[in-house]
């Protein structure tokens, strides 16, 4: 195919030639070339097909406004939907498609809802597909959806890496434009860092779009100088391809660095995307602006662009769009386009400007007071309709129809903190107002300073003003200074078709009329009614036509219509972006246990816990199913000795001549009291009186306690901890440190727990010398370690802490020692069954919403000293003597199933939540037992052990009769754990 | 955000993780105040738009609670203390 519409000049490499296809056409183009350039150089005006009505649309603009030319960029895994063909950068390979159309993008089966447009104005589908409701759902917006729409994303998982990166500077310069450059130059020269950053490909802004000079050469040579001057600079940090994205608190910007989608995929070990977090001491918003179009029936067809983006066009890629061509204009910038146009070769057919009067131009048939009324060509603009000043109309045959309605300054990231744009009447746009972000200026288009030299001069001051620089000022290049002339037009008054304002919604006039007569008239409500400004482009080129528009309806001024403001992001970010590293695995940190390894190589399950991988069971050969492990592991343990990983549970060391008092006041029950050398279980209440947290304390010596807490709850309990210690009692003499990581602890228990421990300890640990919740420092072959008779299971139990990095020896050492009694290793199933077995509370029990009364633990809050919770615990609705109590369940025929998560009811009674008893909070088979068992809060618990009920659970359909029973279902005298 | 701490210089608002109201400080005593002074010392809380203290603690850091003053209309943050600090010129101590 051949480059049919490129003309001389622009910035893009004659010298090579890069492939691409669309819609699996193939094409050519040059390094320098967007998708969109190079489709309109091979004559391509069509790219997609509109939100709603399917209307067939080219791209409105050159840039990151483009609310139309959205297609699906590569294939695979990285195929993208969505992408603004007009920032694409082209590279050799490209593989684009159209999105949004059936069967094809020429022929698309839907452009039938275009005939139906009646049907569908704003909000037909709250009214048309009210009835019967239950279509909705499953009928009416699968439909919708699926009509409507943008691209589709892949299925696959996206190949590419993203980052994330923190970066510092004095000043951020946002836009690399004259205002960005003039700036960025001017810190620069003084020796401060500065980070421009800008969401081209290429910097200079519109320096690369226009004919201007800028200090006697052209305005992009002079980009170009300025570029490698800072680009020299040390001290400065050059940053295209990144957008700003958001303006966050303090000086904190955000910015998304593409550093590959110029590539067919990423160089080896680069990501695709960085998310940059920039601190700056002072940040110069330099965006530009961004141009209207003027709303007229028809005024969406391919070839319709805005004028600045046809001069774009011309002048940076040497693309002409279209070889006949028309202006029209409510301003002096839309002429600008008409001369640029004409000196690439095009045939300016009419300039049609709707100001009366001024002069004319020269050369060009420049019709005054005239104003576009339709347009025609099915698939690309064929013709347009003018109403001449005099009221005459007349068709003029044109391919190419470039419309300017004035420019916006890009005042999106100065809203970010809410600050409202104020309205300028003299550029007709709103520019930014009070109360920006602390440290942000604006300068250039942006702070509505349209002229080059203007641009160049607010740059400079603006960084000037930002640093605080003294000295000299550095000097100005020469270049353009004309004024904005503007009458405004928003939308031509003409006919009964549709004429566009926001084309990516498919929002027209007659959408705004409607909101007008429906009352949907503050800015905010026709926002969401029409849904003008939504979607991927956020209305760049819409929304102030469309409050406009609402402002002469309502007879109100635009100032006291006013605008809805922007949030971040500027420009949509990908997901993945947004992730960065955190996904997969690496979602968040993995921790594992010091026995990990040895229960990998056992061919062990982990569950995550937390951060933790924790192991869940060890299977042994010929088990093939779970539960056989799960039991044999219980059995196991109860019958000779089990060891268990329990490092995960928290560790704080305490220590302070008043550690223990301070236990005390965190603690519900004593510890102050506890002798040296013995540990207690203990109860943490929150200032609520609900259950916090629990766990064994022990003391090591006079002012030295260790704590344990629970997994989940081990960096919780050590901020309170430190909330106590340094807000509430400050000048208590107590010091924490946490050791989880410290140490390796395993559980072991069973009748030969002793018997395997005294293999490994050098300690007498007999029941004399280490009796029942006894706890000390000890050695294990000479080696430092720590040694708790406590048990979770019920058993005779220890738990024994070596230093982390001997835990794995350890492991091996105790079940090569004790081979005699062959131990077994039990995961977290075993564990819960024996807790459960035991009646001991966790996890579910300990559900944030349970006292200590609840957990039949009420006597262990003492009233004798002051703790926290203590005492709103003993709050009156707290202490209901029919309130929850935990109690032991049990299927009434054994081979019958329980659910966690079942309800208690009276026999008879009907599953309704007013007969509610309670709910099962924990569940297992219990091989001790022989069936399922469960734990559970059943109101006035305590009186009905013995009690038959029913466990219900209507999700899982089990009615199940129970029989209540105490908590403690293996050796309710506790004789084992003092063996 | 970023937080002034008093030890360690300007840091990024992760490295802390937010309580709340710093009169969090201001806890009756259990054994002479009642289950009232306790509830409004648990639940309730002033709501200002404007400049607030609060508590903000240094989990990614050296684990100081901090009282930081900070706006809660416009995030400027105009004061940061050691909780500690601020807790013993209140007239806390053991």
């Amino acid at each position: 195919m051949t480059q049919s519409h490129r003309v001389a000049g622009g910035q893009i490499d004659r010298s090579q030639s890069l492939r691409f296809t669309f819609d699996g056409l193939p094409y050519q183009g040059h390094p320098g070339d967007t998708l969109a350039s190079a489709l309109l150089a091979n004559g391509v005006r069509l790219m997609g097909r509109s939100f709603k009505y399917h209307r067939p649309r080219g791209p409105l603009s050159a840039g990151s406004e483009e609310p139309n030319a959205l297609v699906e960029l590569r294939t695979g895994g990285r195929q993208e939907p969505n992408t603004r063909a007009t920032v694409a950068e082209l590279y050799d390979g490209l593989e684009a498609n159209s999105q949004n159309r059936w069967p094809g993008l020429r022929f698309d089966a839907l452009a039938i809802n275009d005939r139906l447009s009646t049907f569908f104005a704003a909000g037909f589908y709250y009214k048309t597909f009210m009835w019967p409701k239950s279509f909705w759902e499953k009928l009416y917006e699968p439909i919708i959806r699926r009509a409507a729409g943008l691209g589709s994303v892949s299925r696959e998982e996206d190949p590419d890496a993203y980052d994330k990166g923190f970066l510092h500077c004095d000043l951020l310069v946002i836009g690399a434009g004259p205002a960005g450059l003039m700036a960025a130059l001017t810190a620069g020269r003084a020796g401060k860092r500065v980070i421009l950053a800008d969401e081209d490909f290429r910097m200079g802004g519109r320096l690369n779009a226009e004919t201007h000079a800028v200090g006697g050469v052209a305005g992009a040579d002079w980009a170009n100088v300025a570029v490698a001057e800072l680009g020299a600079m040390p001290n400065v940090r050059l940053m295209a391809r990144t957008t700003v994205v958001g303006a966050f608190d303090h000086g904190i910007y955000s910015a998304v660095e593409r550093v590959s989608d110029h590539l067919p995929m990423p160089l080896s070990g680069k990501p695709r995307q960085v998310l940059w977090r920039i601190y700056s001491t002072r940040a110069i918003l330099c965006g530009g602006a961004t141009e209207r179009p003027i709303a007229f029936e028809n005024n969406d067809r391919p070839g319709i662009m805005l004028a600045g983006a046809l001069r774009a066009y011309a002048n940076r890629w040497g693309v002409k769009a279209g070889d006949r061509a028309a202006i029209f204009t409510n301003n002096d910038d839309g002429l600008r386009t008409a001369i640029d146009l004409q000196a690439k070769g095009v045939d300016v057919m009419a300039v049609i400007d709707s100001r009366e009067g001024g002069e004319l131009l020269p050369g060009i048939r420049h019709l005054r007071g005239a104003e576009v009324i339709d347009s025609t060509g099915r698939l690309g603009l064929t013709s347009i309709t003018v109403r001449q000043a005099n009221g005459r109309n007349e068709t003029i045959a044109v391919d190419a129809l470039g419309v300017s309605g004035g420019w916006n300054p890009n005042v999106n990231i100065h809203s970010h903190h809410r600050s409202r744009p104020v309205w300028d009447a003299s550029i007709a746009a709103f520019v930014p107002g009070a109360d920006g972000p602390p440290g942000l200026l604006v300068a250039g288009a942006a702070a509505g300073v349209m002229a080059t030299h203007a641009a160049l001069r607010t740059g400079r001051d603006a960084a000037i003003a930002a640093l605080g620089l003294a000295g000299a000022t550095p000097d100005l290049p020469e270049a353009e200074d004309a004024p904005v002339r503007i009458m405004p037009l928003w939308h031509v008054a003409h006919g009964r078709g549709r004429a566009w304002i926001d084309q990516q919604n498919d929002v027209t006039v007659k959408d705004i009329k409607l909101a007008a007569q429906e009352n949907f008239t503050s800015v905010e409500h026709m926002k969401r009614y029409t849904t003008l400004g939504m979607a991927t482009d956020q209305g760049k080129t819409g929304n102030v036509i469309g409050l406009a528009i609402m402002a002469e309806l309502t007879g109100r001024s635009i100032p006291e219509t006013g605008t809805t403001i922007y949030r971040p992001p500027y420009t949509p970010v990908a997901m993945g972006t947004l992730a960065g590293r955190s996904r997969g695995k690496e979602f968040k940190p993995c921790r594992l246990t010091p026995s990990h390894h040895w229960a990998a190589e056992q061919g062990a399950t982990f569950v995550e816990v937390g951060n933790w991988l924790r192991t869940q069971w060890v299977p042994k050969a010929g088990e093939t199913e779970w539960r056989q492990s799960v039991d044999r592991e219980v059995l196991a343990t109860r019958r000779s000795v089990g060891i268990c990983d329990v490092t995960t549970l928290g560790k704080i060391d305490i220590q302070g001549t008043d550690a223990g008092a301070f236990l005390d006041r965190v603690y519900a029950n004593t510890f102050s009291t506890l002798a040296v050398g013995k540990c207690r279980y203990g109860l943490m209440l929150r200032e609520d009186g609900i259950v916090f947290d629990d766990g064994t304390t022990a003391r090591m010596g006079p002012h030295e306690y260790v704590m344990t807490t629970t997994t989940a709850n081990a960096v919780t309990v050590f901020r309170h901890l430190e909330f106590c210690r340094q807000c509430l009692w400050p000048d208590m003499d107590v010091q924490l440190i946490s050791t989880t990581e410290a140490w390796a602890q395993f559980s072991v228990a069973g009748p030969n727990a002793r018997k395997l421990l005294e293999k490994v300890v050098d300690q007498d640990i007999s029941d004399a010398a280490f009796p029942y919740m006894g706890a000390g420092n000890i050695t294990v072959g000479g080696l430092r370690a720590r040694l708790f008779r406590i048990s979770f299971s019920g058993e005779l139990a220890y738990e024994i802490a070596v230093p982390t990095r001997y835990g794995d020896a350890l492991l091996r050492e105790m079940l090569a020692r004790g081979a005699e009694f062959e131990p077994i290793v039990y995961g977290t199933e075993a564990l819960g069954v024996m807790r459960i077995e035991k009646g001991h509370v966790a996890g579910g029990e300990l559900n944030g919403q349970s006292t200590a009364l609840n957990m039949g633990l009420g006597k262990m809050v003492s009233k004798k000293k002051d703790s926290i919770g203590m005492v709103l615990s003993q709050r009156e609705g707290l202490n209901d003597p029919s309130g929850y109590r935990l109690v032991g369940v049990r299927p009434v025929d054994p081979t019958a199933k329980l659910v966690a998560g079942s309800h208690f009811l009276e026999k008879g009674a009907a599953p309704v939540l007013a007969n509610d008893g309670g709910w099962l909070t924990s569940k297992v088979f219990s091989p001790h037992v022989g069936c399922d068992i469960a734990l559970g809060y059943l109101k006035g618990g305590d009186a009905k052990i013995g009690n038959r009920m029913r466990a219900v659970n209507l999700l899982s359909g089990l009615d199940t009769e129970v029989e209540i029973v105490s908590p403690h279902f293996v050796d309710p005298e506790g004789e084992r754990l003092r063996g | 955000m970023i937080i002034h701490h008093p030890i360690l210089g300007p840091r990024d608002a992760q490295e802390f993780v937010y309580l709340g109201d710093a009169s969090l400080i201001d806890r009756p005593d259990g054994m002479t105040a009642g289950v009232e002074a306790f509830h409004d010392y648990a639940y309730n809380r002033d709501n200002p738009a404007g400049e607030h203290r609060e508590l903000w603690y240094h989990e990614q850091g050296d684990r100081s609670w901090l009282v930081v003053t900070r706006n809660t209309v416009t995030h400027e943050i105009s004061r940061v203390e050691l909780a500690r600090d601020v807790a013993r010129s209140r007239g806390r101590s053991k």
